[in-house]
């Protein structure tokens, strides 16, 4: 069975029928892509994955369980992390304290054991921090650790997210736009950062970019989604070559 | 790239050591001067309103400053709390030994504080928005005017309770705990001597600080700062948002139920009518001057405002004149670190290129393609 299956997903807004039909199928171990132009329904579907939106048809099921419809929280726990198209981080904590706080639902102690700073709350901190330096690693930027967010250069930022959601331990790791504005030299570093995750920590992800050669280089399935639809579907190759997904991108300016 | 990011460490460190030591130092002053009798009694009167309002100011940053919600009604759960426990105190207490009166009347302020707590804050706390000033501010008034038609009393025949004095009757020789709008009068103090008194106040404020700080300082603090600065992304990452605003919410009517309980306990009298809006704001600007999310601060700012009305006493015309320039100036003080700030933050964008992007990423690839559909033409 699929880790990710997702069937005849939609919602409306109104009137608008933002997403509909929307079929997906996840593997572990693998990395998926979700392109389509401005305004297609890429983040909109990530919304409904990640329990953001509540659907209006279909289902979800991640690792054999129903997650159609449940709260973020409920989907966080059960494994899917995700990072955002404007970066959302905690901009006035730490980068250590970011990382850290993705843990929230993995490394837990109840609130009186933070107040009154016993054993378990000491041991418990020593095993987040310890975690949360080796993933600061993983993507270059454990130096900073101490730096407030907001001080990161912007790649970095971008890079900081990746790790928070990391830290949720997740099975399907979600990229809305990692790429978005950063310079060649940084994309293709990301490019092997993100290869990297997909290995050393075995887990499925779903990105979301518009900078196609960093799609097409990294992604072994992609899915096109046209108004909501979805329009192609196949390996890089397949679907670089179809008409209908160049038609798409290149809209109605058809010289 | 310099090292601007300071050690976030140290810094929970430094706080801690300057909180607990401007609290002590500030006790041990006042130990001595006690004891040399150079204390005018205005003075020993200002000593337990001080870690009162040092005690609401602190508990009230933990809503305002970390969690970032407003609240306009901190002064209801200080009445809450402070009529509670003297209603206890005059009544069940009144044959106990003293230590275990004022820990009693103590536990039983905070307990009713934070069940107000919880009847205000589970209805609103669950929706986001700006719900909770609006609410808050209503409770206040709403608890304040209860209070003041509320009759409460015991005699032989048990707990009589009305809303109107009409109804309300004791046997004779039997005095009622609650008197409608008459303020509670002659409340015993915690100790005849005023060190005593003081020194309970300046525990209960160890107390709140420890509480906050250590709060701060864990994952709980973590999930509450999380929601301050972002809500979405801290449910993206699994955080139960209800759970850690009522958290914060609830903790800090508790503390505020143990400051009435102290002030009135110092004061002997209970004025119902004196807990409204005005007193939440003056604790909210103590808030503010203190510095959203500076616990230190809190302390300072309350104690300056506290002390400060009564020195200008003397000054009589030019009080509000000094104390409104005063505030100007304590406020330019406190915001010059943010300016700092401010400007190392924008040097650090300029230099750090692309700090800033646009919202919204990147614009669809259309170049890629474009290559594609040429190749296929050429084919
Ligand atoms: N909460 C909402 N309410 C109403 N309409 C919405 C909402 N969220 C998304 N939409 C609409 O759904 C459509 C798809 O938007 P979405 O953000 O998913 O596009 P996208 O594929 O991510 O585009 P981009 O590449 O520009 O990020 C848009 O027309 C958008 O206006
Ligand atoms: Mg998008």
């Amino acid at each position: 069975m699929a880790l990710l299956e997702v069937t005849n997903l939609g919602i409306s807004f109104g009137g608008l029928q933002a997403v509909s039909g929307f079929e997906l199928e996840i593997e572990s171990g693998h990395l998926y892509g979700l392109i389509g132009p401005n305004g297609a329904g890429k983040t909109t579907a990530f919304n409904m994955l990640t329990g953001m939106y509540v659907p209006s048809q279909g289902n979800i099921v991640l690792d054999g369980v129903d997650i159609t419809g449940k709260s973020p929280e409920f989907i966080s726990k059960a494994g899917i992390a995700r990072t955002f198209q404007n970066i959302r981080l905690f901009k006035g904590m730490s980068v250590l304290d970011n990382v850290k706080v993705g843990m929230h639902n993995r490394v837990t102690y109840s609130m009186w054991h933070g107040i009154f700073r016993d054993g378990v709350f000491r041991d418990r901190e020593r095993q987040m921090d310890k975690k949360a330096m080796d993933l600061l690693d993983v993507f270059g930027i454990a130096d900073k650790a101490d730096y407030v967010a907001s001080q990161l250069p912007y790649g970095e930022q971008r890079k900081l997210e990746i790790c928070r959601a990391l830290a949720s331990d997740p099975k399907l790791l979600l990229l809305d736009e990692p790429a978005a504005g950063m310079n060649p030299n940084e994309t293709l570093e990301l490019r092997e950062t993100v290869r990297k995750v997909r290995d050393d920590f075995n887990i499925a992800i779903l990105l979301i970019e518009h900078d196609m050669k960093f799609v097409m280089g990294i992604c072994e399935e992609i899915t096109v989604l046209e108004y909501g639809k979805i329009i192609a579907h196949g390996d890089p190759e397949s679907v670089s070559n179809d008409p209908r997904v160049i038609a798409a991108y290149l809209g109605g300016d058809d010289d | 790239m310099a090292k601007k990011g300071g050690n976030n460490r140290k810094k929970s460190t430094r706080t801690y050591i300057f909180s607990f030591a401007l609290i002590l130092v500030f006790w041990a002053v006042v130990e001595i001067l006690g004891h040399m009798n150079m204390l005018s009694s205005k003075m020993l009167g200002l000593l337990i309103p001080i870690c009162a309002y040092a005690i609401m100011a602190v508990s009230l940053n933990l809503v305002v400053g970390f969690l970032g919600e407003l609240s306009l009604g901190h002064a209801a759960f200080m009445l809450a709390g402070a009529t509670a426990g003297v209603v206890f105190y005059n009544s069940a207490g009144l044959n106990m030994p003293q230590v275990l009166r004022v820990i009693i009347t103590l536990v039983i302020g905070a307990a009713a504080a934070g069940l107000f707590g919880v009847i205000v804050g589970v209805p609103v706390l669950r929706f986001s928005g700006d719900y909770l000033a609006i609410v808050t501010l209503a409770f206040c008034q709403i608890l304040k005017n209860v209070l003041s038609t509320t009759y409460l009393g015991v005699d032989s025949a048990g707990i009589h309770l009305a809303f109107d004095q009409g109804s309300f009757r004791l046997e004779p020789g039997a005095k009622p705990l609650i008197k409608g709008a008459q303020p509670i009068s002659g409340i015993n103090k915690i100790s005849p001597d005023m060190m005593v008194s003081f020194t309970v106040g300046i525990v209960l404020l160890i107390l709140t600080v420890a509480f906050v700080l250590n709060l701060m300082n864990s994952r709980a603090g973590r999930a509450i700062t999380a929601i301050r600065d972002d809500e979405i992304a801290a449910k993206s990452i699994g955080i139960n948002l209800t759970r850690y605003k009522l958290m914060a919410f609830i903790s800090s009517a508790v503390f505020a139920g143990l400051a009435g309980v102290i002030y009135v306990l110092n004061l002997s009298t209970l004025d119902f009518k004196k807990y409204d809006y005005n007193l939440s704001i003056n604790v909210l600007v103590m808030v503010v001057l203190g510095g959203m999310g500076n616990v230190p601060g809190s302390i300072i700012a309350a104690a300056l405002l506290t002390f400060l009305p009564e020195l200008l006493r003397n000054f009589s015309q030019y009080r509000m004149f000094i104390y409104s320039i005063v505030l100007i100036v304590i406020m330019l003080f406190n915001q010059a670190p943010a300016f700092v700030q401010l400007r190392q933050r924008l040097t650090a964008k300029i230099r750090g290129k692309n700090a800033q992007e646009p919202e919204g990423g990147e614009k669809a690839d259309t170049e890629f393609f474009e290559a594609k559909k040429q190749g296929k033409e050429d084919e």
